[in-house]
C-alpha cells in the first residue's frame, strides 16, 4: 500500500524578559563596550556571564566586576555543517575565560582561516590568549562581541 | 535500610530505523508495548501504572505527545506519569517505575515510549533551543558542538586523537552488525571514519549517532509478584542519579567543580548505584556495560565515569580491545547510542540491553557469562545522569 506523509513547520515567536542582571550586562556592552561579571562574596569567584546567584555556593552574588577584554580559550569547535536556523558554515565558537573572571563566556572566534581545520585547531588551542572585539553597531546581545587571537 | 527488590520481567524494543512510515507515533509506542507484554506474558489490563518516556516534544513534533500515547500504553483508568530528562529520559523513566514499586505504590508497572527523530528535519535546531535565551541562544550551540568542546578539552587534558575516536566507531559498528535492532549496523573502518566530513571539529559524520525511529518498553514488578508467580526476572540492584550545574562555561576556567572534559556527575551517579548494589571494584565486578555515548569521543569519559578505567586510561585500553565483545569488559555490545538514537527511549534501551545480557538472551551480541551489567543515560547540556546495575 502507499504510505502517506504530512509536512509540518513550527514558527513560534517569544519576547523573553532578560531580567535585571543580564540587562545590566548587555547595557554595559552596548553603551560602553565593557564586560561585567558578578562576584560571589562567599567564594570570591567572578561569574561571567553574570548570574544573580552562584552555581557553587548557591548564594546571591553581591557586586559587579569589570573583566577582560583579554582572556584565554577554554573550549572551541569549528562547525562545517549547515543547520537550519544556525549561521552558515564554516564558523568557530567556544568559551573564553576573560581576565578577572573565574568562569568562561561563550562567543564566536573570528579572524582564523578555517579552510584547513587541523591548522585552525592549533591556532584555537585551549590556553590560547585572545582579546574581545566589539561590533560598531551594538544592540545588547552576545553577538555584539567576539574573540580574536591576541596579536 | 534494605532496599526492596524490583525485577525486570518484560523487555520490548523496535528494530530501529531512520524512518517508520508504516507506523504513526502511537503505533510505534504500541509496537514496543506489545513486545514487552509478550516477553512478560502479561496483558495490558495486568499493568497497574504507566511511566511514559518522552524527551523534548519538538523532536516528535507533537506538543505533550504523552497525551497521544495514553491509549498506546493502555493508561486509561490508571496512574500515569511522563518523564523528561532529555537524553537520560529513558533511564529516568525506569527509575521512576522502580520507585513506584519500591515505595509500595504498585506491584507491576510498565514504562514505555517511542521517538521518531528521523521525522524531524532539524534536530540540532530543536536541541539549540535547550540553551537559555538570555546568554547563549544567539550562539550556535547544539548537542554536537557542546560535546565536541568536551572532546577538545578531553584531548587537551589526556590526549585523544581523531583515530582514537574512530576506533570507538569501528568497535560499536562491529557490535551493531550482530544486533538486528541496531539502526546503523554496517561495519566500517578507521579510514572510512577519518575521511567522513567534519560536522563540528573534531567530530565527523561517522562519529555521530543517527536520528532513529522506534520504541521501547520495560515491565517491572515487585519481588513478591515475581516470587508468587515463579517468574524469571533480572534484578535492578543499583539505581543512581546525579546532576550537573547549568552553564558549560562554569565547567572550565578556574575553581570549577566539574571539568567539561569529563563526566563528573555521571561518575557520582555510578558511585551511588554501585554503593547500593554493593559493587566496590567495578573493573572486576561488572561484566558488561551499556553506556550512553551519542558521539564517539564521549564513550571515553563515560567508561572512566563508570569506573571501568582510570581517568585518561580508556583511550589506550579501548585501542587494545579491552571493551570489545570478547574483551575484558565489553562496552556497548549492542552498538550503543552511537549506532541507534531514538532519543526518548535511548537510555531505556541501554538498560534493556544490559538486562538482556545478564538474562543471557541478547542473541548475536551476547557477552558470554555476563551476570552483572550496568547502564547509563545522559541528558540536557551534559547535565542529568542516570545509572543502574542489573543482575541475573
Amino acid at each position: 500500500m502507499e504510505l502517506m506523509t504530512r509536512n509540518e513547520a513550527w514558527n513560534i515567536t517569544y519576547r523573553h524578559a532578560l531580567g535585571e542582571t543580564a540587562s545590566y550586562f548587555y547595557t554595559e556592552i552596548r553603551d560602553n563596550k565593557k564586560i561585567f561579571g558578578r562576584r560571589c562574596a562567599t567564594s570570591g569567584r567572578v561569574l561571567v556571564p553574570p548570574r544573580a546567584f552562584s552555581d557553587q555556593t548557591l548564594k546571591p552574588t553581591t557586586d559587579w566586576v569589570e573583566v577582560g577584554p583579554g582572556g584565554v580559550i577554554e573550549a572551541f569547535t569549528m562547525v562545517y555543517e549547515d543547520f537550519q536556523g544556525l549561521p552558515p558554515p564554516p564558523y568557530a565558537f567556544g568559551y573564553v575565560m576573560l581576565d578577572g573572571a573565574d568562569t568562561a563566556l561563550g562567543g564566536f572566534f573570528r579572524g582564523v582561516d578555517l579552510s584547513n581545520s587541523a591548522e585552525a585547531a592549533k591556532k584555537l588551542a585551549v590556553g590560547t590568549r585572545v582579546t574581545t572585539k566589539f561590533a560598531e553597531k551594538r544592540i545588547g546581545d552576545v553577538l555584539d562581541f567576539w574573540f580574536e587571537i591576541a596579536g | 535500610m534494605t532496599n526492596p527488590r524490583v525485577g525486570i520481567i518484560g523487555i520490548g524494543q523496535s528494530a530501529f530505523r531512520a524512518r517508520r512510515d508504516d507506523a504513526s507515533y502511537p503505533d510505534l509506542v504500541r509496537e514496543a508495548v506489545n513486545l514487552a507484554l509478550a516477553d512478560a506474558q502479561l496483558e495490558l489490563d495486568d499493568i497497574e501504572a504507566i511511566v511514559y518516556s518522552l524527551s523534548p516534544d519538538a523532536m516528535v513534533g507533537i506538543g505533550n505527545a504523552e497525551r497521544l500515547g495514553v491509549d498506546a500504553v493502555g493508561a486509561r483508568n490508571k496512574r500515569f506519569l511522563r518523564i523528561n530528562t532529555g537524553g537520560a529520559t529513558g533511564i529516568s523513566s525506569v527509575a521512576a517505575a522502580y520507585y513506584h514499586i519500591a515505595a509500595g505504590a504498585c506491584d507491576v508497572i510498565m514504562t514505555a515510549g517511542a521517538d521518531k527523530v528521523g521525522e524531524c528535519g532539524d534536530s540540532q535546531t530543536v536541541l539549540n533551543k535547550i540553551w537559555d535565551p538570555t546568554y547563549e541562544r544567539s550562539l550556535p550551540l547544539g548537542t554536537i558542538t557542546m560535546l565536541a568542546m568536551s572532546g577538545i578539552r578531553y584531548a587537551h587534558k589526556y590526549g585523544m586523537s581523531e583515530e582514537d575516536m574512530a576506533g570507538v566507531v569501528v568497535k560499536n559498528r562491529r557490535h551493531a552488525s550482530l544486533n538486528p535492532n541496531a539502526h546503523l549496523s554496517k561495519q566500517t573502518t578507521i579510514e572510512e571514519v577519518m575521511t567522513s566530513r567534519y560536522i563540528s571539529w573534531p567530530i565527523k559524520l561517522f562519529d555521530c549517532c543517527p536520528q532513529s525511529s522506534g520504541g521501547g518498553a520495560i515491565v517491572l514488578a515487585s519481588e513478591k509478584y515475581i516470587k508468587d508467580r515463579k517468574l524469571d526476572a533480572v534484578w535492578i540492584t543499583g539505581v543512581g542519579h546525579c546532576s550537573e550545574s547549568y552553564y558549560l562555561g562554569d565547567r572550565m576556567g578556574r575553581g570549577f567543580m566539574a571539568d567539561h572534559a569529563d563526566a563528573h556527575a555521571l561518575g557520582e551517579s555510578f558511585k551511588r548505584a554501585y554503593k547500593m548494589a554493593g559493587i566496590t571494584d567495578p573493573q572486576k565486578q561488572v561484566h558488561v556495560a551499556e553506556l550512553y555515548a551519542p558521539f564517539s569521543n564521549t564513550e571515553f569519559h563515560s567508561i572512566e565515569a563508570a569506573g571501568l578505567s582510570g581517568l585518561g586510561q580508556s583511550v589506550p585500553e579501548l585501542r587494545a580491545g579491552r571493551f570489545n565483545i570478547g574483551g575484558e569488559i565489553p562496552v556497548n555490545a549492542s552498538g550503543g547510542t552511537l549506532c541507534t538514537n531514538a532519543i526518548a527511549v535511548t537510555a531505556m534501551i541501554r538498560l534493556a540491553e544490559a538486562a538482556l545480557q545478564v538474562r543471557g538472551t541478547a542473541g548475536g551480541h551476547q557477552v558470554k557469562g555476563a551476570r552483572v551489567g550496568i547502564a547509563s543515560g545522559n541528558g540536557g547540556d551534559h547535565q542529568f545522569f542516570g545509572t543502574m546495575v542489573v543482575e541475573a
